[in-house]
């Protein structure tokens, strides 16, 4: 202890530490009875952190290349010790990353957490979840199985139909015409090097904007605050705040070891791209929705290709949804309703097209 | 939300709370970081191939030759002396593990990394080689120089 004292003591010649920390211990955290959705941004960071340090762990064993990747899979599952644990660890944070990222989404937009001056937070967010969906797209393929390979072909073909970017790009992201091991170099590039510089530089932007708009407080909430200064409740960052959220950080650590260990990721079988498409292939579960509508759109709409026509209707809406904040001060109350309406729209959509995709043979 | 009494650390509740706590943080971390350093030991690779391989056919060795050739994982050399006879021993040299080659000058093994001299039994004869190499057995089948181990008494 006296050690770190000194420490202490070092440091705050040098960098005057207790500035630096002081706005930190001042910082509070609105009390109130929904702020159990607070947790779902941090337990998103947290396994972020997860997957930046259990990626790292895979490098150590993984190798690119449509000779080797699979086998460096099968290797790290059958022979290294732990390696099993390590990689289901990270297909599965992976996942629960994505769903964690939507909750904490969709509690953003029905809390109204968006709103002024919040609006650039909303945007970074955004950007976060298209650079985590990129995430999984990106390494889904790297362990080269059959399954991965086809959604792969599917994913990037899609592409492939935006109007008159759409070639051009669907040849950046495969490396060629074709899904070939030049793919999986690119993928891997992507997964391991562009986006978790991309997305590490955004989470701090991300942070720093919270930090300096501080929490948001529901609408409702506020109204009640201003009314009566007395119902202000706030509590500590630290430690009261943060212990809790190491609390939540424990038990998502503990839902995911278990989750992992008693679910092991599968590996399936290696591709081979000139055997015919298994029966069954369909993309992660967070694409299951975009990727069922597609199956369900009819070849020609009017004058346009079916594909076109969904991939455009996807686009509008993903860009309407990225702008939603700014849409909440339109027309009185109107802009307000339409926000909500969409909401539950989407969340009801994306819903009820996941779980048909999955019955839907 | 300032508690109105604040316990004692001796209170023996509070210290059976911060054991429980306590070991059970610890219990999860070790039980974290052991997998976790389990997995950066590489595991062995196992001596592919057994320890019989068909080093080369007959005939593609002139006398004072030699050959490099794969045995498991390891380099192995293959060599015809002046007087035509078959010699194998591991390619790996003793130092610090550089392959060995044969110099034809010398008629016998040389390590180009530090100068190490070996003879044709493998013995380490000049240089830093601690020990000698390890020879293998030959034998001849048909038109294949088959290499192996040799069988420890």
């Amino acid at each position: 202890m006296a050690f770190l004292s000194q420490a202490r003591i070092w440091l705050d010649e040098r960098f005057h530490w207790a500035e630096l920390i002081g706005p930190l211990k001042k910082k509070t955290v609105p009390v109130h009875k929904l702020s159990y959705w607070y947790f779902l941004g941090g337990i998103t960071l947290f396994l972020f952190m997860i997957q930046v340090f259990t990626g790292i762990l895979l490098l150590l064993y993984y190798r690119p290349g449509a000779n080797e990747a699979f086998e460096s899979v099968q290797y790290i599952m059958t022979r290294v010790q732990f390696g099993w644990l390590i990689r289901s660890i990270h297909s599965w944070a992976a996942n629960l990353m994505i769903l964690t990222a939507f909750m904490h989404m969709f509690s953003v937009v029905f809390l109204r957490a968006y709103r002024k001056p919040r609006e650039l937070t909303w945007l970074s967010g955004m950007l976060l979840l298209f650079l985590a969906m990129g995430f999984g797209f990106s390494g889904y393929l790297l362990p080269w199985n059959t399954l991965a390979f086809f959604a792969t072909k599917v994913g990037t073909e899609i592409t492939g139909q935006v109007p008159v970017i759409g070639h051009s790009l669907m040849v950046f992201l495969r490396g060629g015409e074709d899904v070939t091991g030049a793919t999986l170099t690119r993928f891997f590039g992507f997964h391991v090097a562009v986006l978790p510089g991309l997305t590490t530089l955004l989470i701090l932007i991300h942070l720093a904007l919270v930090q300096y708009f501080g929490m948001s407080v529901p609408p409702g909430v506020d109204v009640r605050l201003k009314v009566s200064a007395s119902e202000v409740r706030e509590m500590k960052f630290f430690p009261n705040f943060f212990l809790r959220e190491l609390m939540a950080w424990y038990i998502a650590l503990g839902v995911l070891g278990a989750l992992a260990a008693i679910l092991p990721w599968e590996l399936g079988t290696k591709a081979d791209p000139f055997a015919p498409a298994p029966a069954g292939i369909r993309p992660e579960w967070y694409f299951m929705f975009m990727f069922q509508t597609l199956k369900e759109i009819p070849a020609k709409v009017w004058f346009l290709e079916g594909e076109v026509v969904g991939i455009l209707l996807f686009g509008i809406a993903g860009l309407v949804w990225t702008l939603l904040p700014f849409f909440d001060r339109v027309g009185g109350g109107r802009g307000r309703r339409f926000i909500m309406g969409a909401a539950i729209f989407a969340a009801s959509y994306m819903l009820t097209m996941t779980v048909y995709g999955y019955l839907a043979k | 939300m300032e508690d109105a009494v604040t316990p004692t650390r001796t209170t023996p509740r509070r210290r059976v709370v911060e054991f429980l706590l306590g070991g059970g943080i610890l219990a999860s971390i070790v039980s974290f970081v052991y997998p976790v350093l389990r997995y950066l030991i590489p595991p062995r690779i196992a001596d592919l191939g057994g320890d019989e391989v068909v080093a080369s056919k007959v005939g593609d060795l002139k006398p004072n030759g030699s050959k490099i050739f794969r045995f498991g994982s390891r380099p192995a050399i293959l060599l015809m002396t002046a007087t035509g006879e078959y010699r194998a021993l591991s390619a790996v040299c003793t130092h610090l593990s550089c392959t060995v080659q044969y110099r034809k000058d010398l008629e016998h093994i040389w390590c180009a990394c530090h100068n190490g001299h070996y003879d044709l039994n493998g013995r380490n004869i000049s240089g830093p080689p601690p020990r000698p190499l390890e020879q293998f057995q030959v034998h001849v089948r048909g038109d294949e120089i088959v290499v192996a181990r040799k069988r420890e008494a």
